[in-house]
């Protein structure tokens, strides 16, 4: 049996609490600039200093504290485009997979339509017309991600409804309702949460680009992405700008990917042990 | 409708429609299906036999299968005009099925308790400690030994046989009044088979249920039923009692299926017999004996015109030309 992986436990509480009480655990603010300590290194290094422990970017700016005030952000932008975006594909992928027929026909070829759509210029487009901010970020976002949960949760359905325990539940009289809730589910529900796990590093990284380009969370408020996206310019002399975020994103994507793997393993009654 | 049969099958007729054309995979079943019998529904692969069954629980596969015509009458009630509301009341409850692969027929995810109780829960909504003592119960009457701790493993930690023990009790947890059984014991090994058919005559006599034993196999009809319908390319070719028809098969197909089974040739040692040739295709079937192409005793007007059912002796009939003649 898989053991409990700490260290991803670990990793995912830290960044939990470290979003949860950011006021009470950032040594700065994450805004206030002091443009005299611009650039400082991490303490450890030449030049660094006590003050910054990871260092200042190039407002002068504490990144530690961005950091920690970031884990907000992304943690809550990640938790709610899966949420939203899997949710849908989830929904949908079940519907499709299940009711087969026009039903299946229909949601499909919007499945289609959307891994064809450019996101991109849609997320843009959504902050021109909304505005900037966490709704425009979370509905890019599962846009983004719906479709191909949709299509590997509508295969999976596919060949479940051919087992006869699907048969079975019919001749018990069980409605379709009741079978796509409590007999197809519950069966796709591992693979939707390899997929949300698998996801998270694609969130991530969707809202760095979309916070680069202007389309996420305005500039002054950290997020991971946007952090890394700042330190891209002077990546040769101020590397830890860039390069503390990244690992912070490095580390939650792996810590979530291991969890996921053991989580999935505790969902499988046939990999459980009694 | 007469009052000791529980189930009627009338000129049932469930065809697909293909692109290629018309699958008449079931074309004009009738039989009857007395209280508390065990009526065997015999034919090669498929003959019709399982969309008979599907036609009787109204469970087509979605898209290109239909239900012309016919009626299925249970209690007298012809069940093919209710709505699937109404459908769902009547299955699980008054008729109930048990499929062939014990492998697939329990849902990976719950457990045997967990599954019992939704099927028992739907039926009683009792208390949930009852419900638990029904299950338990429920495997006790399929002789799962200390059903107790069964209750609470997963479909992968139990054999094959178990599985359709599991599948068994849940099919008749509702007390149904008809029983379909389809294949049940093909995919389970030879000594377990017997074992499970031994559990469902001892079943059947304990709470009076019909059963319908659907199967291609001479032997466990032999074993299992009273009497036993044979289907050839979607119709009923012979029914009679089992006995009877080992006896004296009246139609030429049954005679070369008979012949067939190992064991049943008078002539010890005699090599075994086979029928030549394929059954039509149910796409472009001949207007007249389906059998025809394949039958040893083939005249003119069989290719013509399809033979009438003959009645031979009591409670036997055949659908052969030969017949008519005699």
């Amino acid at each position: 049996m898989r053991r409990v992986p700490w260290l991803s436990v670990l990793v995912i509480a830290t960044m939990l609490v470290m979003a949860i009480l950011a006021p009470l655990l950032a040594p700065h603010s994450p805004i206030d600039q002091t443009l005299r300590d611009k650039l400082l290194p991490p303490f450890w290094f030449e030049g660094g200093s006590g003050k910054y422990l990871l260092g200042t970017d190039a407002f002068g700016r504490d990144i530690l504290s961005r950091l920690i005030y970031g884990a907000r952000v992304s943690l809550i932008v990640a938790a709610l485009a899966l949420t939203v975006g899997g949710g849908v594909g989830l929904v949908i992928g079940i519907l499709a997979g299940y009711l087969g027929g026009m039903v299946e026909t229909i949601l499909m070829r919007l499945v289609d339509a959307a891994f064809t759509f450019p996101a991109i210029l849609f997320a843009l487009l959504l902050a021109v017309t909304m505005g900037q901010g966490l709704g425009t970020l979370v509905i890019a976002i599962s846009l983004l991600l719906w479709a191909s949960f949709a299509r590997i949760i509508r295969g999976e359905v596919l060949a479940l409804k051919q087992r006869d325990f699907v048969a079975l539940a019919k001749v018990r009289g069980c409605s379709q309702l009741r079978i796509m809730l409590s007999h197809i589910l519950p069966n796709v529900l591992n693979t939707f949460m390899v997929l949300v796990t698998l996801n998270i590093g694609v969130v991530i990284i969707a809202e760095a680009a979309l916070s680069f380009l202007g389309a996420g969370i305005p500039p002054p408020t950290p997020t991971w992405g946007l952090m890394v996206s700042e330190g891209r310019g002077r990546i040769a002399e101020a590397w830890w700008v860039s390069l503390i975020p990244g690992l912070a994103i490095t580390a939650l994507v792996l810590s979530v990917n291991l969890f996921g793997d053991w989580l999935r393993d505790q969902l499988d009654p046939r990999l459980r042990q009694q | 409708m007469s009052k000791d049969n529980v189930l009627e099958v009338r000129d049932l007729v469930t065809y697909f429609f293909l692109r290629r054309g018309v699958v008449k995979a079931v074309d004009g079943v009738s039989f009857d299906l007395k209280r508390g019998e065990v009526l065997g529904l015999v034919g090669e692969s498929g003959c019709g036999k399982s969309l008979t069954a599907l036609s009787i629980m109204r469970l087509l596969p979605k898209g290109s299968a239909r239900t012309l015509g016919g009626e299925v009458r249970l209690n007298g009630d012809n069940i093919l005009t209710r709505s699937q509301r109404e459908m769902r009341e009547i299955r699980g409850r008054r008729i109930s099925m048990i499929l062939q692969d014990p492998q697939t027929s329990l849902n990976p995810v719950f457990s045997i308790g967990e599954q019992m109780r939704e099927a028992i829960f739907r039926r009683t909504r009792r208390s949930k400690t009852e419900v638990l003592q029904e299950a338990v119960a429920a495997l006790r009457r399929v002789e799962i030994a200390a059903p107790e701790q069964r209750i609470g493993q997963f479909p992968h930690q139990l054999s094959g046989g178990m599985k359709q023990r599991v599948v068994g009790a849940i099919a008749i947890s509702g007390h149904p009044e008809v029983l379909i059984a389809d294949e049940p014991t093909t995919a389970l090994d030879v000594t377990i088979q017997l074992q499970y058919l031994k559990l469902l005559q001892h079943l059947q006599a304990e709470t009076g249920m019909a059963i319908l034993f659907i199967t291609h196999d001479f032997g466990v009809v032999a074993r299992m039923c009273h009497r036993v319908a044979v289907m050839y390319a979607g119709r009923i070719v012979e029914c009679g009692p089992v006995a009877r028809i080992f006896e004296q098969p009246s139609h030429p197909y049954t005679q070369a299926l008979i012949a067939s089974v190992p064991g049943t040739s008078r002539t010890s040692g005699a090599r075994l017999t086979t029928i030549d040739g394929q059954p039509p295709s149910l796409l472009n079937l001949p207007p007249g004996c389906r059998f025809a192409a394949r039958c040893a005793h083939v005249q003119a007007r069989c290719r013509d015109a399809y033979p009438p059912s003959i009645t031979v002796a009591a409670e036997h009939a055949a659908a052969c030309w030969r017949l008519a003649s005699a």
